[in-house]
């Protein structure tokens, strides 16, 4: 199949108003005739459902959280971005246009990226509507922060809990709309498969978690706004339950994966503990306009501070290494993620790291503190001090923090035109599931942006024009394509509750982790990603024969919850590490180390990998097959990025 | 250290539940409690047991899932935090935990320690939003808001809906979590069109929920998580009053 990205003609500018003007539309008195299913229900999942039902569409939504306001877009926490130029500062459409098309390393669409930054400014409006307490300046107006890779204010924010905010503010819209019977909402319910017919998609099937009913519900589309797949690491920032399941089965059924490999770690993570660790936990972005990142210069004082015999309070002025500033004195400790990240794991990796395993640098708050005063460092960042007292007993108010890189989000996703719809008719994916916006690498405060761009002023237009063509005939799950589907879920869920093995599926998803993080994680080889490629397929292997997965279907059964997400990750991964072998060039948080300037950072090949990498799922074991969306850049010069 | 759990098992909503003990040796001091669990139920599932349920997400305390009674206490022995971000340093070797689930009659257990808090989202859902559609807002700067009524609203605004007040208090009432959502809306000028509308549609669903009433002890505040304040609960009372007896509309 050859891949129409559907990017409107003209100029940039325009393309959006255009599109939606040559969009069909479905008239008010159809809409009721149709019924749309929402899997998701974060920032995208739950914008998208509110804003449908508002239209007078019917509306399924499926969440497996106990309550929808529970999905992880709550967790994000330091803003989101907008060109709202309030500050004044020469911020406009085109410059958060340019800063996220050059902050992805060129990887992205044009078209897409420029959509992005034009409804940016509605979302704001729309939130402060839905009353969204944002931080606010004596006078009454939004206040406005900066963060990494523009050179403007323009991210607004609640605190340090911007994405609960927006999430509660679309959760109420949605319970308005469940109020008015527009939704109906099913909480504790996974998505298993998607249901095609004639190759459109035109239902799904889904697990109730609480009794195990296996259902069937038919729609005139789907919309997939599962999340990302960090947790393919095992260890990362993303809640428990965060899983590539619904997307990877919609994979499974036509849709194309795109960039599986790009996926971004965040450098300012506590670092781990033990190997009991169930996930990570992140320290802002903001924390870096104060702190100083360092190691010991020397791998003598390293190990003297590993075993205990030197504390780091003691450590000389002059047996500091600020890597960061010294390397890059223009951003010092400001430059983007995956630049502060791999220069982090360049420290450990050369010996120099800290803490009891080893595998941390330091970020320092005393210089900050001398500065400002210890009270002034307080109000700016008393809650993260906090948090990252809780969790290691440690106070960085008088020592420095202990920082490591951690899996944050995934860049990567199923593949989407225009007009957000996969490859799959009538099946569509928005917010951080889909590839679209981010190229190889996502500035902070743009994730909350896109999941709300999609599912507030995108999918309202865009699926319209497919439901106007397909027309508002009635949908049932009478069609002998939902009692298959329904067969090979339970089928396959069978089979998991077979696995009477040794090793549970924790233990799997922990070495699956292991084999992420070492080869298809912040540096990449062509011999190591081969090699991870063997062993993910002898662990998936060996999962189907060792697992052990307890209890029945027919019950509120968490081990098969994750054991049938975790058979899902052993699959995804092979993906990645197809996906980073193909691209032979470092872009981004993708960085092979074939394939670097002389001064050690990333070096892209625009001659033979400007496309966005879409596979196409052949089969069980099958290798994928690769198609190519060439990028088109009109609009921006590509450049060497540099923060020298 | 090495610790004795006593932890409440329940195979279903319609079964009767009793307390099992189990070991939990060698536990670090750095582990999480919930990492604490995850390594009994490792070895559970290669026994051939069942694991002890509980609900727990995103583990860095903002998605409300986690939800553990311990040792008499919601979400256990320190101030202002959720059960995923207390540490195993909070207890000593040989100590005997306790582990139940939230105890009230409008939350009833789901499997052993998870229960059905969903009668807070259909308190919300009566009347917790303010009636905007998506587009035809005004530009988000011609409302200005004082900032001092930004911050409390903010504050009222950061329950995570875990419902530890409902736990915590002897009446299993509803008061603290339903009157933040109030007060968010309350204080702000978009809720004011729907502000005693929406007071009456909440109160009445919490009411048909089965929540207690509230008798002014405090537990709530004591206990929660974000630290939310029983101002919250006077707010909602004064606008509850007016409403009724002043404003009151059909709902």
């Amino acid at each position: 199949m050859k891949l129409d990205a559907k990017i409107p003609e003209g100029p940039l500018a325009q393309k959006w108003s255009k599109h939606k003007f040559n969009l069909k539309l479905v008239n008010p008195a159809n809409k009721r005739k149709y019924t749309v299913i929402v899997v998701g229900t974060g920032l995208a999942g739950a914008s998208a459902a509110a804003s449908l039902a508002e239209l007078g569409y019917n509306v399924k939504a499926f969440c497996f959280q106990d309550s929808p306001r529970r999905a992880h877009s709550i967790a994000a926490q330091g803003g989101i971005n907008a060109a709202k130029n309030y500050q004044n500062d020469g911020d406009s459409v085109h410059r958060l246009f340019y800063d996220t098309i050059k902050g992805g390393d060129y990887r992205a669409r044009e078209g897409n990226v420029y959509r992005l930054a034009e409804v940016s400014v509605n979302i704001i409006d729309q939130c402060v509507a839905q009353g969204v307490p944002f931080a606010r300046e004596y006078g009454g107006l939004l206040d406005n922060r900066s963060f990494g890779g523009s050179q403007v204010s323009r991210t607004f924010y609640a605190r340090g809990q911007t994405g609960q905010q927006l999430l509660l503010g679309a959760y109420s819209a949605l319970n308005r709309q469940i109020n008015l019977g527009k939704v109906k909402m099913y909480t504790r319910h996974e998505m298993m498969d998607v249901v095609t017919v004639d190759g459109e998609a035109k239902g799904i099937v889904t697990r109730d978690l609480i009794n195990g009913a296996i259902e069937t519900h038919a729609a005139h589309a789907v919309l997939l706004c599962t999340g990302g797949y960090g947790n393919v690491f095992y260890l990362s920032t993303n809640a428990m339950g965060c899983n590539v399941t619904a997307a990877w089965k919609a994979h499974k059924r036509g849709a194309y994966f795109a960039n599986p490999c790009f996926t971004q770690i965040h450098p300012t993570c506590i670092p781990v503990t033990g190997d009991h660790q169930s996930k990570l936990t992140l320290m802002s972005e903001s924390l870096r306009n104060d702190g100083r990142v360092w190691a010991p210069k020397t791998v003598e004082l390293a190990q003297k501070l590993r075993r205990g015999e030197l504390k780091v309070t003691d450590l000389k002025e002059e047996d500091r290494d600020y890597f960061l500033e010294r390397k890059y004195p223009a951003f010092g400790n400001l430059v983007p993620r995956d630049v502060a990240s791999r220069n982090a794991k360049e420290m450990v990796d050369e010996g120099r790291g800290v803490g009891a395993s080893g595998i941390a640098v330091y970020l320092d708050f005393a210089e900050a503190i001398g500065r400002l005063g210890e009270d002034t460092v307080r109000a700016k960042y008393g809650n993260l001090f906090d948090m990252y007292q809780q969790i290691t007993d440690e106070n960085p108010y008088k020592q420095p923090m202990r920082i490591y890189p951690a899996v944050h989000y995934t860049m990567g996703g199923l593949w989407v035109d225009y007009n957000l719809q996969t490859t799959v008719k009538g099946l569509y994916c928005l917010g951080e599931a889909n590839f679209s916006d981010h190229g190889a690498n996502r500035l902070g405060a743009s994730a909350l942006m896109q999941g709300l761009a999609d599912g507030y002023f995108v999918i309202p237009y865009t699926l319209g024009d497919y439901l106007a063509n397909i027309g508002p005939k009635a949908v049932d799950t009478s069609h002998p394509a939902f009692e298959e589907t329904k067969r090979s879920v339970v089928e396959r869920i069978n089979k998991l509750l077979s696995l009477k093995g040794t090793k549970t599926a924790n233990e799997y998803h922990r070495e699956l982790g292991h084999i992420m993080w070492e080869y298809c994680g912040m540096a990449r080889t062509e011999e190591g990603l081969i090699k991870a490629k063997g062993l993910i397929q002898a662990l998936r292997a060996d999962f189907w024969q060792n697992a052990r997965v307890s209890g029945i279907n027919e019950e509120f059964n968490q081990n098969l919850e994750n054991a049938g997400r975790i058979a899902d990750f052993l699959e995804l991964g092979e993906l990645m590490v197809d996906d980073a072998l193909d691209r032979k060039e470092s872009c981004g948080g993708h960085f092979r180390l074939e394939s670097q300037t002389d001064e050690g950072e990333a070096l892209r090949d625009d001659d033979n990998y400007a496309y966005a990498a879409a596979w196409e799922y052949k089969g069980d074991n099958q290798p994928e097959q690769l198609h190519k969306e060439e990028l088109v850049f009109e609009n921006v010069k590509l450049s060497q990025r540099s923060y020298k | 250290m090495n610790l004795t759990l006593k932890v409440w098992r329940q195979k279903n909503a319609d079964t009767k539940g009793n307390f099992v003990t189990y070991k939990a040796d060698h536990v670090s001091p750095d582990m999480s409690f919930l990492e604490m669990l995850d390594v009994v139920n490792e070895d559970l599932v290669k026994k051939g047991d069942d694991p002890i349920h509980f609900d727990h997400d995103c583990r860095e305390g903002i998605c409300g899932s986690c939800s553990l009674h311990i040792n008499g206490r919601p979400h256990g022995p320190k101030q202002g935090i959720a059960t995923c971000q207390l540490h195993m340093r909070s207890f000593k070797n040989n100590d005997t935990v306790v582990i139940e689930p939230w105890r009230a009659e409008a939350f009833p257990v789901i499997k052993d320690l998870a229960t059905n808090r969903s009668a807070f989202d259909r308190i919300q859902v009566a009347g917790g939003f303010v009636s905007v559609n998506t587009g035809g807002v005004p530009d988000a700067n011609v409302i200005p808001i004082p900032k001092v009524i930004a911050d409390e609203a903010f504050n009222s605004a950061t329950c995570i809906g875990c419902g530890a007040c409902v736990a915590a208090c002897k009446n299993a009432s509803a008061m603290l979590f339903v009157s933040a959502k109030v007060s968010q809306m309350a204080l702000l000028p978009q809720g004011q069109p729907e502000r005693y509308r929406r007071v009456q549609a909440m109160v009445a669903q919490m009411d048909a929920e089965g929540f207690g009433s509230c008798t002014n002890t405090g537990a709530c505040e004591a206990e929660c998580p974000k630290e939310i304040s029983i101002t919250n609960i006077a707010r909602m009372n004064r606008d509850y009053f007016t409403a009724k007896l002043f404003k009151e509309e059909e709902v």
